[in-house]
């Protein structure tokens, strides 16, 4: 056995072949020091100085914790993007957008009880639930408030015969093709996706919109279906029996299979 | 269907929005405002801004004016339009915003691992005031009809929130019954069409309507003066009683005044014959579905002409096959080139055009209708026919071709009469045409008028004469000498170059009018949107020279129809038309008088030697006369034989390809489906010359040289100008259709021609299944010889890997390629439905069309070379190649059940769906192209580039809002109309109740006017799609590939005749 | 070369000639090798290699960059033939990259001596081979930034990579093979780096060397240490040599496609790789050993050898070949047969006649001895192989594309100036990283070389 040492100074003429008894050998490599020492050639020892330290003692130590800061941050990395595509800085979950008026669902869901479908009125016949055209606006509010500054835009659209331009909350990607009407027909309610939007002085967008969002309820539906009356309650939340009740829900609705609902093509086209 | 009753409110929206003179548009997408359509309902404000301010200046001011107007953006943008169009150019565009966002989102994502950005800001605009009877998100389908020659389709067109999108067919209307042909289907592009004109110019310069209103009245004063003299109006076929009754009361107010008319690609042939036969012009329409035997004279009857689509729905609902024991007509064709009419043929017989009538003669002779004539070369054909006529009387058809001359419909029409025809299978009518005329004299007189300088004001609408008018003519150098020329066209075309005035023309899905079809019912055109810029119809045109300028189409149409329809409750009536899409019972009745006319009476039949060319002038079958020439989606639409596209091309015989050494070679590039280099002829017809592109074309008669019109336009628009070459170049008025006496040199020069199919035979591989009605009768399984379909269960993947529940519906397809004849309607269909874009020619070369389904061409009896036979390349002669016989087959995704593409997606972007469907996630999909490479069907289409165009705003409002809209690096393909099927699923759930069959049409197969495409669910028992997988003619494309297709065909079935086959 | 004296006892040098020349030292032995990275001043000739390869490499990102902008469609593949360039050249850099893994881990765990001197800058050329192979499945769908699809991670899509797909196979095995040539290549530099750190004049390169060397000082626990974790790595990298070329060749066999759906090619995939790997390896270490004066330990023996390696994976793919065709014609399947057939008559057919000359004829020349010794004749033969196994991929993923199923659908290939330049600019990119390697790294194993010497020398006593 024989070993190679990496640290005799040039003036040596590089690396030397040692053999020696591989007891003592080993003994002396523990340290520098006196493995500089034990130099042999042609069976004659000779002695040297060592070389200067190139590294500060603590570079050992530097790397040692590097590989592990490396784990570290790679994880934390990680953590960082896959959590943050799901955040609502993200999502725009939460997200209040400035609109023209600042229309309170809030006042007119919760404090006036407006039926949805006053407003949204295609939502069981359409795939979109439609934005009420100014006309709808102006049924009450030609007489109420019908002076009063915030609902200007209100007026001025309807006189001068131009669109409100609202600002989208809701946005799906286009190659999404969600259906009001059929989440309607079929036992979800309103507040499942869009929240409890009669406490939303502001309209922001109660959640992810994500495609696992979508997948969480195609995948079991039975945890979020309601009763047809239930379906525009927007305090509705689901009970403790929700379990076996969504499944008789399922059955009444007939809703399709977890396959039949997770096809590409029942949201993409 | 049923939103059609809130249609009349709606009509009335139209009505008043137009009066306002601007355009509303809503979202493209449930509510949610597509923000480029802004600008474009901004660009009619800016066009009346614009008007505005131009009243405001006088003339010296305008080009100053336009410049202070350029500041304006929108306007700006209005006058220019560089970026591609319909036709994406590979590298004139460098590194622009678009590009670099795109770097930006690839950045994004790398970065957020997310794939997509924050999300843009949208905009919501919802209506002021909705319009009663629209739901949001949901079509409206409106009756109208599209008037095209001596002709008017019936067609229902689908609305999204005032945006027509899709062309359908009207089932009420005896013109379409519910068919379309490629041309209809293609309309709704002309409308959004990004070139056309839009705005009243005089010399170039702006004017405002008004101000066009003042100067023809002014004209008008003047014109009475002279009672009219030097007043004409020059308009191509007419069959509106609305316009015509406009004209006839112009020639009333003006005594002198003249109108003629001028159809570049329809001989007097036609209406002569009539006046041959039956002493007057008369109109004449077929029974084809009463006929047993047809004979055609030349006649493309099938495709183009009036009454086509008509035609085709009866003619194929006579070849339908129920079993071996069901009949089929026969149709013999002679014809000298090809024509998807002669491709269906039973027996087809290539003749010169010009020996058609000498067929016509001997075919009478021998029915005993004077005339000894005879063919030499052909006597055994003819017996055979005669023969097979006479067994036929009462039950047989002779239809004479549009281009044929009059001789040869006389002799039609007394053939018919003599086999007693007349009155079962073929009727008279009063002519459809609002005023039938000699359209050559007639347009010869107007020359010689202008030539004599009596011609002072002359209105030019509905034909393009200095474009189409015989070269002889030289309309260009007589318009000179009109002092006032008012040219009326949706383009700023050639005539518009030579006229004073060009008034921009309302598309017919804009403007309020009526038409009459092919037997003369009676329709409304009712707008399905307000007109996207200030145009006009040709009626306002000419009313603003009458006494009363300036009443509405509207109001026209409407009093019009009050005084025809008195009595009546009018508005009762108003709505059931409109509804309808037609004017109940309004069709002419026939007309009594069988035709007398003898063959003994005509003179002898000028013969050419056999040894000169004999030049042809044809309607391109894609673009027609030229009409279509801007329109991409016919441009890029393969032509039904030579499968070529963007360009025409002087067709020869194999034969003479030979004798002259015309082949044409396979470029590397795309080669077999793309590019192919094509030797350059010099075409020397009644001194003048053109130089052609030759291509050889198998089955066209020997020595016949075709030169199709409609190509070579100077001023179509970006799409149609400078393409192909222009055969009206070499065309006279004395050889309007056959001329002779021409040379062809060959030209060291090589054109490339994009061509989407050259390969012609099927390499002896099981793909297009074809028989006669004898080998079925006696071997029903015929299309099942030496069959190499595995058992289902062979395959690595279990069933349970695609289990499809026998109670869910399990979408399939059966395409009978007996009733499919490659009319391309199918084609177009798909394309308008889906979003398809248009490459343009340089991508078509390098192999990289885009149609969902394309229409294969094969020549059977055709030995390939594996069995020491022919290459397959149509420019190598051979005798098979004289008069092949010539098979269609559609060829949309197979939708298999074992799909190789699935397997080897890395992604999952292309999976099963539980009803079978193979679908294509186009936003999951990263363009590995694998699924293409392993599709043994070839039906995947790659985005190689970004081919669609998003910036054009006119498109955006052309888009389906049901089809994502695919961008660059995305796989694509047939998807069933996947969306059409959903939206049905989705009315069926909210009923609790099962899709009926019939329910989900997808979009090829309602175009097709043959009814060869029929789709359903297969696990039905008793859906129609059912039934005929059921029959044993069903069979598989490569079924040894075990892929198991969900889109079967029913083998082709022709009925030969027997004796023909003796003699 | 000098010829071996004083007579050698040694069974195997007396048999052949010395894999180092005889008279050499450690000391020599390290000057020489080292004194390339630390001393030698950067020749004009060294620049002028590098200027033009660099150019190359420039290339490269211009065609990168315009293929993100515009598209695949910059390219000349189109609808019946999805594929072109892109995957070839991914199949062929893969290819290449066999040899590295082969000589270092294979030959190694044989104890083939003569390994020694050429597996360093094998393993180099294999991860620069590698390189270039992995920028294509990145870039071949025009939209790079999507490719994060293929991985396994947790999606906000709540859906996975398709696994039956061969192209997840490839992510997989590609970049493991990636990440363990890696490895191997570095663990074996090692002991290098601590003597450039020891010989280096400059505190700078000291100090890099030093870093590199993770504070290397050649103990016998180091040693210990370093050679069992050589070992397993050899160990560890020897099937993957096998693994890597046979996913790739999955890529084809699992498709349908007549002339990929074949059971034959991951064996002969392999084949081919060692093929062209070893006509690289020669393309390379011909010039290095004349540039560098590297004769004595890149001997004759080494290049006779290698040339030997070519002879056999050249006839196992020609063996391959054959049996493409009997297997066409035994199974009478029409569309296997017709592919053959268009092989030797279709309009593509000059191609596979080249690559028949280049692979299968011209390299029998290596039965005689005079060709094998013949170092004009070897490198000039090595640039024909490389050829000819590009012709091969070539002929394999476009011919077989252009005439399928349905000869409607038919259609023909031709490359753009784009297709080239990417092709060109990885090669480029290729010689960039080698120009780089032979003056920054110790282009042969110092430690193993002087362990050579000690079998030499240990003779002399």
């Amino acid at each position: 056995m024989f070993l190679v040492c990496g640290c005799i100074p040039e003036s040596f003429g590089g690396h030397y072949r040692v053999t020696v008894d591989p007891a003592k050998l080993l003994i002396a490599c523990e340290e520098p020091a006196s493995a500089a020492i034990l130099v042999v050639r042609g069976g004659t020892i000779k002695r040297n100085e060592l070389m200067p330290q190139l590294f500060h003692r603590s570079a050992n130590s530097a790397a040692r914790i590097s590989i592990l800061a490396v784990v570290i941050l790679a994880t934390l990395g990680l953590t960082v993007v896959f959590g943050g595509v799901r955040s609502p800085n993200f999502t725009n979950q939460y997200l209040i957008r400035n609109q023209p008026i600042q229309f309170s669902h809030k006042h007119h869901v919760g404090d006036d009880g407006i039926d949805c479908r006053y407003c949204h009125t295609s939502v069981e016949v359409s795939a979109t639930a439609g934005i009420p055209p100014t006309r709808t606006c102006m049924n009450c509010h030609s007489v109420l408030y019908n002076n009063v500054g915030y609902l200007a835009p209100v007026r001025e659209s309807y006189s001068t015969d131009t669109s409100i331009q609202w600002v989208k909350v809701h946005r799906l990607a286009d190659y999404v093709y969600f259906n009001h009407s059929i989440h309607v027909n079929k036992g979800i309610g309103c507040s499942t996706c869009h929240g409890q939007v009669n406490q939303m002085p502001l309209m922001f967008q109660a959640n992810t919109l994500q495609m696992q969002w979508c997948l969480d309820c195609h995948r079991n539906p039975e945890q979020n279906l309601r009763e047809k009356k239930d379906i525009f309650n927007m305090d509705w939340k689901p009970g403790p029996d929700q379990a076996e009740k969504g499944k008789l829900l399922a059955a009444q609705y007939n809703i399709r299979g977890v396959r039949e609902l997770t096809s590409c093509s029942t949201c993409h086209r | 269907m049923n939103q059609r009753e809130f249609m009349d409110e709606h009509n009335h929206e139209h009505h008043h929005v137009q009066e306002r003179g601007e355009l509303r548009i809503l979202s493209a997408r449930a509510g949610a405002d597509v923000a480029a359509e802004a600008p474009l309902a901004k660009h009619a404000l800016d066009l009346a801004a614009v008007r505005g301010k131009l009243q405001a200046r006088a003339g010296k001011q305008y080009w100053r004016t336009l410049e202070e107007l350029a500041e304006d953006p929108h306007f700006t943008e209005l006058l220019q339009r560089e970026f591609p169009r319909q036709a994406p150019s590979e590298w004139d565009e460098g590194v622009d915003r678009r590009d670099f966002l795109k770097l930006m989102a690839a950045s994004l994502a790398f970065a957020g691992l997310s794939g997509c950005g924050l999300p843009p800001r949208e905009n919501i605009v919802p209506y002021v005031k909705q319009p009663e009877g629209l739901v949001l998100g949901k079509p409206l389908f409106f009756a109208t009809v599209m008037p095209f020659g001596a002709d008017a389709i019936g067609l229902l067109v689908e609305s999204h929130e005032g945006r027509p999108t899709k062309i359908e067919g009207n089932p009420d209307h005896p013109s379409s019954l519910g068919g379309t042909n490629a041309f209809a289907q293609a309309s709704v592009l002309d409308l959004y069409d990004p070139d056309r004109a839009q705005l009243t110019t005089n010399f170039g310069d702006m004017r405002s309507w008004s101000q066009f209103l003042d100067s023809a009245q002014a004209a008008a004063a003047a014109i009475k003066s002279t009672e009219g003299a030097g007043f004409r109006i020059l308009t191509g076929t007419i069959t509106s009683p609305l316009l015509a009754e406009e004209i006839q009361g112009l020639l009333k107010l003006y005594p002198k005044a003249k109108w003629h008319q001028w159809e570049p690609a329809v001989s007097d042939g036609g209406r002569e014959g009539a006046k041959l036969a039956f002493g007057r012009y008369l109109n004449t329409v077929y029974r084809v579905e009463k006929a047993d035997v047809i004979l055609s004279l030349d006649s493309d009857f099938l495709a183009v002409g009036p009454g086509n689509v008509r035609y085709m729905k009866e003619f194929f609902r006579r070849r339908k096959l129920t079993g071996p024991d069901s009949e089929m007509n026969r149709l013999y064709v002679v014809e000298p080139t090809p024509t998807v009419t002669g491709a269906t043929a039973d027996h087809r017989l290539p003749l010169r055009a010009s020996d058609v009538e000498l067929f016509a003669r001997a075919l009478a002779a021998k029915l005993g209708l004077g005339g000894g004539a005879s063919l030499p070369g052909a006597e055994k054909w003819i017996a055979a026919v005669a023969a097979d006529l006479q067994k036929h009387r009462g039950s047989s058809l002779v239809v004479a071709g549009e281009q044929q001359g009059a001789e040869v419909h006389a002799l039609a029409h007394a053939i018919n009469a003599a086999l007693g025809n007349s009155g079962v299978t073929v009727y008279q009518t009063e002519p459809v045409e609002a005023q039938p005329v000699n359209h050559l004299q007639s347009i010869t007189e107007l020359c010689a008028d202008m030539d004599a300088g009596k011609v002072d004001t002359l209105i030019i609408f509905g034909t393009n004469p200095i474009y189409t008018a015989p070269h002889d003519f030289d309309f260009a150098t007589k318009i000179t000498k009109v002092r006032n020329t008012i040219r009326v066209s949706t383009h700023f075309d050639e005539t518009a170059e030579y006229s004073q005035w060009h008034i921009a023309e309302s598309h017919f899905l804009e403007t309020w009018g009526d038409a009459r079809a092919f037997d003369g019912t009676l329709s409304v055109i009712q707008p399905l949107i307000a007109p996207l810029y200030a145009t006009h119809s040709a009626r306002e045109v000419l009313a603003a020279f009458s006494d009363k300028p300036g009443v509405s189409d509207y109001d026209a149409l409407r009093d019009r129809l009050k005084a025809a329809n008195s009595g009546a409750d009018f508005e009762k009536f108003w709505r059931k038309t409109l509804n309808d899409g037609v004017v109940a019972n309004s069709a002419f009745t026939p007309v009594a008088g069988a035709a007398k006319f003898s063959a003994d009476s005509l003179p002898p039949a000028k013969t050419i030697p056999a040894d000169q060319l004999e030049f042809i002038f044809r309607p391109d079958p894609s673009i027609y006369d030229g009409r279509f020439a801007n329109n991409g989606w016919l441009q890029e639409l393969p032509k039904p034989v030579t499968k070529l596209v963007w360009d025409n091309a002087a067709l020869v015989s194999s034969k003479t390809s030979e004798k002259l050494d015309l082949a044409h070679k396979a470029a590397s590039r795309g080669g077999e489906h793309g590019q192919i280099y094509s030797p350059v002829v010099d075409v020397s017809l009644s001194n003048s010359k053109v130089t052609a592109a030759a291509w050889t074309l198998p089955g066209q008669a020997d020595g016949v040289v075709v030169l199709p019109l409609g190509y070579g336009r100077t001023h179509a628009g970006y799409t149609g100008t400078n393409r192909g070459f222009n055969a009206y170049a070499v065309r006279v008025s004395s050889a309007l259709f056959t001329a002779t006496g021409g040379t062809l040199k060959k030209t060291d020069a090589e054109y490339s021609l994009a061509c989407t199919q050259y390969h012609f035979n099927m390499e002896g591989r099981k793909i297009l299944a074809s028989g006669t009605l004898e080998e079925y009768k006696k071997n029903p399984n015929f299309a099942h010889e030496e069959d190499e379909q595995p058992d289902k269960s062979v395959s690595l993947y279990k069933p349970q890997d695609f289990p499809y529940a026998p109670d869910k519906p399990a979408w399939a397809m059966a395409i009978d390629l007996s009733s499919c004849n490659g009319c391309n309607a199918c084609v177009v269909a798909c394309q308008s439905e889906n979003n398809i874009p248009v490459v343009g020619k340089d991508q078509v070369m390098r192999g990289r069309e885009m149609h969902w389904i394309r229409i294969d061409r094969y020549y059977t009896h055709t030995p390939s070379e594996t069995d020491g036979g022919h290459s397959g390349d149509p420019s190598e002669y051979s005798p098979a190649l004289d008069n092949p016989e010539t098979f269609f087959q559609p060829v949309p995704c197979q939708q298999c059940e074992n799909a190789p593409c699935e397997q080897v997606c890395p992604v999952g972007a292309t999976v099963h769906s539980s009803e079978g469907l193979n679908d294509m996630v186009y936003n999951r999909c990263i363009g590995t192209r694998y699924c293409s490479n392993n599709c043994p069907y070839k039906v995947r289409r790659f985005n190689f580039l970004r081919f669609q165009d998003w910036e054009t705003p006119q498109f955006k409002l052309l888009r389906n809002p049901e089809v994502t809209v695919r961008s660059r690096g995305v796989m694509e393909k047939c998807t069933y109309c996947v969306q059409r099927i959903s939206n049905v699923r989705i009315e069926a759930e909210k009923q609790n109740r099962a899709i009926r069959d019939g329910e989900i049409v997808t979009a090829c197969e309602s175009a097709c006017p043959a009814e060869a495409i029929v789709f359903g669910d297969q696990n039905d028992p008793n859906s129609r799609v059912s039934k005929l997988k059921a029959q044993q003619r069903n069979y598989t494309i490569l079924g040894e590939l075990n892929a198991r297709p969900r889109t079967t065909y029913l083998a082709a079935v022709r009925n030969p005749n027997p004796e023909m086959e003796k003699a | 070369m000098s010829v071996a004296q004083p007579p050698i006892n040694h069974p195997e040098i007396r048999r052949l000639e010395p894999v180092l020349a005889p008279g050499h030292t450690y000391e020599t032995v390290t000057a020489t090798i080292s004194d390339v990275v630390i001393k030698r001043p950067l020749g004009l000739g060294w620049f002028a290699g590098f200027t033009l390869a660099f150019t190359f490499l420039m290339v490269l990102t211009v065609a990168v960059a315009w293929l993100i902008i515009k598209g695949v469609g910059i390219w000349g593949i189109n609808v019946p033939i999805g594929w072109g360039f892109a995957i070839v050249n991914f199949v062929w850099w893969i290819g290449i990259g066999h040899a590295g893994t082969l000589i270092s881990a294979i030959l190694f765990l044989l104890n083939q001596k003569w390994r020694t001197s050429i597996n360093r800058f094998a393993e180099a050329m294999t991860l620069f081979a590698v390189a270039c192979a992995g920028i294509f499945p990145l870039i071949h769908t025009g939209r790079p930034w999507m490719a994060y699809y293929m991985f396994p991670y947790p999606s906000t899509m709540g859906i996975w990579p398709q696994f039956r797909s061969p192209l997840i196979w490839d992510v997989f095995a590609v970049s493991t093979y990636g990440t363990v040539s890696l490895l191997f290549w570095f663990v074996g530099l090692i002991p290098d780096l601590a003597t450039l750190r020891d010989r280096a004049p400059h505190k700078w390169q000291q100090m890099i060397f030093g870093a590199l060397a993770m504070g290397w000082r050649g103990s016998a626990r180091h040693w210990h240490r370093y050679q069992s974790a050589y070992m397993l790595l050899a160990g560890l990298a020897t099937p993957l040599v096998l693994s890597v070329h046979t996913v790739v060749s999955f890529d084809f066999s699992i498709a349908i496609v007549p002339g990929w759906h074949t059971t034959i090619f991951p064996p002969y995939f392999v084949a081919g790789a060692i093929y062209s790997g070893f006509a690289m390896v020669l393309t390379i270490a011909i010039p290095l050993r004349k540039a560098y004066g590297l004769e004595d330990f890149i001997t004759m023996r080494h290049l006779e050898n290698m040339a030997k390696v070519m002879l056999a994976t050249g006839l196992i793919v020609a063996y391959g070949y054959f049996f493409e065709f009997f297997m066409a014609e035994y199974s009478g399947n029409k569309f296997d047969v017709f592919l053959v057939d268009q092989r030797l008559h279709g309009p593509y057919s000059p191609y596979y006649f080249a690559l028949i000359l280049c692979n299968i004829l011209t390299p029998q020349l290596l039965w005689i001895q005079k060709v094998r010794r013949n170092i004009a004749a070897l490198f000039v033969m090595s640039l024909i192989i490389n050829t000819g196994m590009w012709l091969e991929r070539f002929v394999i993923v476009v011919i077989s594309l252009t005439r399928d199923f349905m000869p409607s659908a038919w259609g023909r290939y031709s490359a753009t100036v784009w297709d080239y330049a990417t092709f060109a600019g990885t090669l480029g990119l290729f010689t960039t990283l080698l120009f780089l390697f032979c003056r920054a790294l110790p282009a042969i194993a110092m430690a193993e070389m002087r362990e050579l010497v000690a079998h030499t020398s240990k003779d002399h006593d």
